[in-house]
């Protein structure tokens, strides 16, 4: 009956009216990896002063083609491949930004990050406090975080907590390409220590980009989240692929009349607390997603946040974390996929949550 | 038993440094203005040439470094007593004893050029043009610090200073970062990156070494070698002692880290190395420390006094330079004591005034977490407490 008086709707709007055909404007579309590269081909196209250095970065188009085409336009001086060396070449980034560089220094994955987590941390994020102001580190350290595929438990940690935890580090995660391209040319920009925690898995993902998205002045801001998804009954926060997760959690559970509302972090410090306590003053609901482990993880600290604010208050029910399982990570398929939280995880939670069978 | 470095150095007293001539009249009217000596001999690696064993020196040179060496000395004795009296805190490393290396090399640097260095810092803040004052008030945590006491002992930072580093060896891949800079921006100016006798076996030295030989980086790399990391003397802690040696692929000499005139000669030669675009170079500077590696390490229970008396007594820099300046007529004992007496009143007052300056107030502690950031809110030590970073 309703799709008789769909027809007979759209067959009196046609004789009624002469229609334009118009065919509505393709949205473009960009894998993250296209993002990532675009952001660092148009800062070092608009700063001399922005170069990047890391493994295989230059020659090899680097080792995820994140840097592909890059050395070709730009040459040796701008693109730099290091030896194999990551606190040395990790420490002559930061130094080269002390003395007005604008490096982007790239570790293969983060997990080598941290044979160079002192210079971050120490040289990097705690100079400009140290010195009272007197001396800046422009620099960006980024590079893919977290579990990949199959790539066992020395390639797999999520390390948004630890560089998370340090106050002179700014931290972001960006999970769509939008906020890839976005965060990361305001990383670029930002005159502090950044760090930007990409996604390997997340690389080939196409998005769709809007208009401004595709523009060269496109910024995302560093410590602002976004609703991806508004919802009423609870809501879900993430950062990286876990939004992912969390959006397709989303719409399994809309069909059952379950609407969440789905947060992207995008910036884990300064982590954007106000939109956080808004949407739980709204849904009295929340559930943390994220791949790292669980203890003293992002969820951790967003539970804690949460208690000590006045949504407190408006708390229905505990807030719960979905998270990577306790364990260094395995390498066989099916221990691999049972580590990682799944949608399935995210759904069970939001209905204890809810107190849904 | 004498450490290795200890050895060296008085191995140096054997070819002591002698004037190539003396004027014999010692009136006033007689004092020449600049005049020649010899150092000891610079030992080579991977060198065909090293830095000229005849070094000149003009008699407005000799008396500055005489007094900037005096003053280390002064301010350095000075921050030992505030630490005895507890009014400096926390780790204090004196660099009384070395002065001649900080003195020597920023003789042949300009303000230009680049340093940084490990947590022995204060000399060097004070030859980067950071007042006494600045530093002592630093030292002792006030807001008239160079860091407006933020920063401490180890992290004082000026012109073209990068600090001050408390993590052993990582401020060499700084120094060689901030020298790619410079070679990026095509800058004809040297970084030199100064560290321990200690920090010269970590793996970052190294890995800093390969990048700066590949890339041709304007870095000088300087080791200051006196004897000992912390309690444990050289040869305990490296396989090789010969630390001009340790760059391998990179050219490197050994200069008598107590004569200031043997210092600027070898400084001179490598930034002109640097300069010429041909990569990095390795100065060991032979010296000592009168201190222990730190105010709470006497210093004796690893070796013994009689070394440490018989360093002042026979290789001290600032002795070994007044008493060349006498013997050549370069300047009067006179217009040195009244040098020795015009720092000490500077320090004196600069004490006096690091003890009475007030400490930044509690609410600014929250500053400088960020630049070029609107104000945001920091959480304090409490759930309800919250201090504004501006």
């Amino acid at each position: 009956m309703a799709a008789l008086q769909t027809l007979a709707r759209r067959c009196s709007t046609s004789i009624l009216k002469r229609h334009f055909s118009v065919s509505s404007p393709v949205a473009a579309q960009m894998t993250v990896r296209d993002a990532l590269n675009t952001a660092m081909n148009e800062e070092m196209k608009r700063d001399e002063s922005v170069f990047l250095l890391g493994e295989e970065v230059a020659e090899y188009d680097g080792a995820y083609k994140v840097s592909r085409g890059l050395w070709r336009k730009y040459g040796d001086k701008r693109v730099m491949d290091t030896p194999i060396t990551e606190m040395g070449f990790a420490g002559i980034a930061v130094g080269s930004a002390m003395a007005g560089l604008k490096p982007i220094c790239e570790f293969m994955t983060f997990n080598f990050s941290m044979q160079a987590i002192d210079q971050v941390i120490n040289s990097a994020a705690k100079t400009y406090y140290m010195s009272a102001g007197k001396q800046t580190v422009p620099i960006v350290f980024r590079g893919p975080n977290g579990a990949a595929a199959g790539v066992a438990a020395q390639h797999s940690q999520c390390f948004a907590a630890w560089y998370g935890h340090c106050p002179g580090l700014k931290v972001v995660s960006p999970y769509s390409s939008e906020d890839a391209k976005g965060l990361l040319k305001s990383a670029i920009r930002d005159p502090n220590p950044v760090v930007c925690m990409e996604n390997e898995l997340m690389y080939g993902t196409v998005f769709e980009m809007s208009d401004e998205a595709m523009s060269e002045e496109f910024l995302v801001p560093i410590g602002k989240a976004k609703i991806e998804r508004e919802g009423t009954h609870c809501t879900l926060v993430s950062h990286s692929k876990s939004v992912g997760l969390c959006l397709e959690a989303a719409q399994i559970l809309e069909k059952e009349n379950i609407f969440c509302e789905v947060i992207n972090l995008r910036t884990i410090r300064p982590m954007d607390e106000e939109t956080l306590i808004n949407s739980v003053k709204k849904t009295n609901h929340l559930v943390t997603v994220e791949g790292g482990w669980p203890q003293f993880g992002v969820g951790a600290e967003i539970v804690a946040k949460v208690m000590e604010s006045d949504a407190f208050d408006y708390l229905d029910a505990p807030v719960y974390r979905v998270t990577g399982a306790d364990i260094p990570m395995p390498y066989a398929a099916t221990l691999e996929r049972a580590t990682l939280p799944g949608t399935q995880d995210v759904v069970l939670t939001v209905k204890k949550s809810l107190h849904i069978q | 038993m004498l450490s290795c470095a200890a050895r060296l150095v008085r191995a140096q007293i054997q070819s002591k440094p002698t004037a190539c001539w003396v004027v014999a009249a010692r009136g006033y009217a007689d004092i020449v203005d600049e005049a020649t000596f010899t150092t000891s001999e610079y030992a080579l690696h991977k060198l065909d040439e090293g830095p000229s064993q005849t070094v000149t020196v003009t008699r407005d040179d000799a008396l500055k470094y005489y007094r900037q060496m005096q003053t280390i000395r002064r301010m350095e004795t000075a921050a030992g007593n505030l630490y005895k009296s507890k009014v400096i805190r926390g780790f204090c490393h004196l660099y009384s004893g070395q002065e001649a290396c900080a003195v020597g090399m920023e003789a042949a640097l300009t303000p230009n050029d680049h340093v940084i260095t490990a947590y022995r810092a204060h000399g060097w803040t004070y030859t980067r043009g950071v007042p006494p004052v600045n530093i002592l008030a630093e030292l002792t945590g006030r807001k008239s610090g160079v860091a407006k006491g933020k920063g401490g002992s180890m992290h004082m930072y000026g012109h073209n200073f990068y600090g001050g580093n408390g993590i052993v060896g990582a401020q060499v891949p700084l120094g060689a970062g901030i020298a790619l800079a410079l070679k990026y921006k095509g800058s004809n100016d040297v970084c030199v990156a100064l560290y321990g006798d200690g920090a010269a076996n970590q793996g970052q030295v190294f890995e800093t070494y390969n990048i700066a030989k590949l890339w041709d980086l304007p870095c000088i790399f300087v080791c200051e070698n006196n004897g000992y990391g912390m309690g444990t003397a050289v040869e305990r802690a490296s396989a090789s002692t010969e630390y001009y040696t340790r760059g391998d692929y990179v050219p490197g000499l050994r200069a008598d880290g107590m004569d200031v005139l043997a210092v600027r000669e070898a400084t001179r030669f490598a930034a002109e190395w640097c300069r010429s675009g041909k990569g990095p170079l390795l100065i060991e500077v032979a010296t000592y420390r009168y201190h222990g590696h730190s105010m709470s390490d006497p210093g004796t229970s690893y070796r013994p006094r009689e070394e440490i008396q018989e360093m002042r007594k026979t290789r001290d820099p600032i002795t070994g330079l007044r008493e060349r300046l006498i013997s050549v007529n370069l300047a009067t004992a006179e217009e040195m004591k009244q040098i020795d007496l015009d720092v000490r009143a500077e320090i004196d007052k600069a004490v006096e005034q690091a003890k009475a300056d007030p400490e930044l107030p509690v609410e600014e502690m929250y500053n400088d977490i960020f630049v070029d950031e609107p104000p945001f809110k920091v959480r304090g030590t409490n759930p309800f407490m919250y201090g504004m970073s501006k």
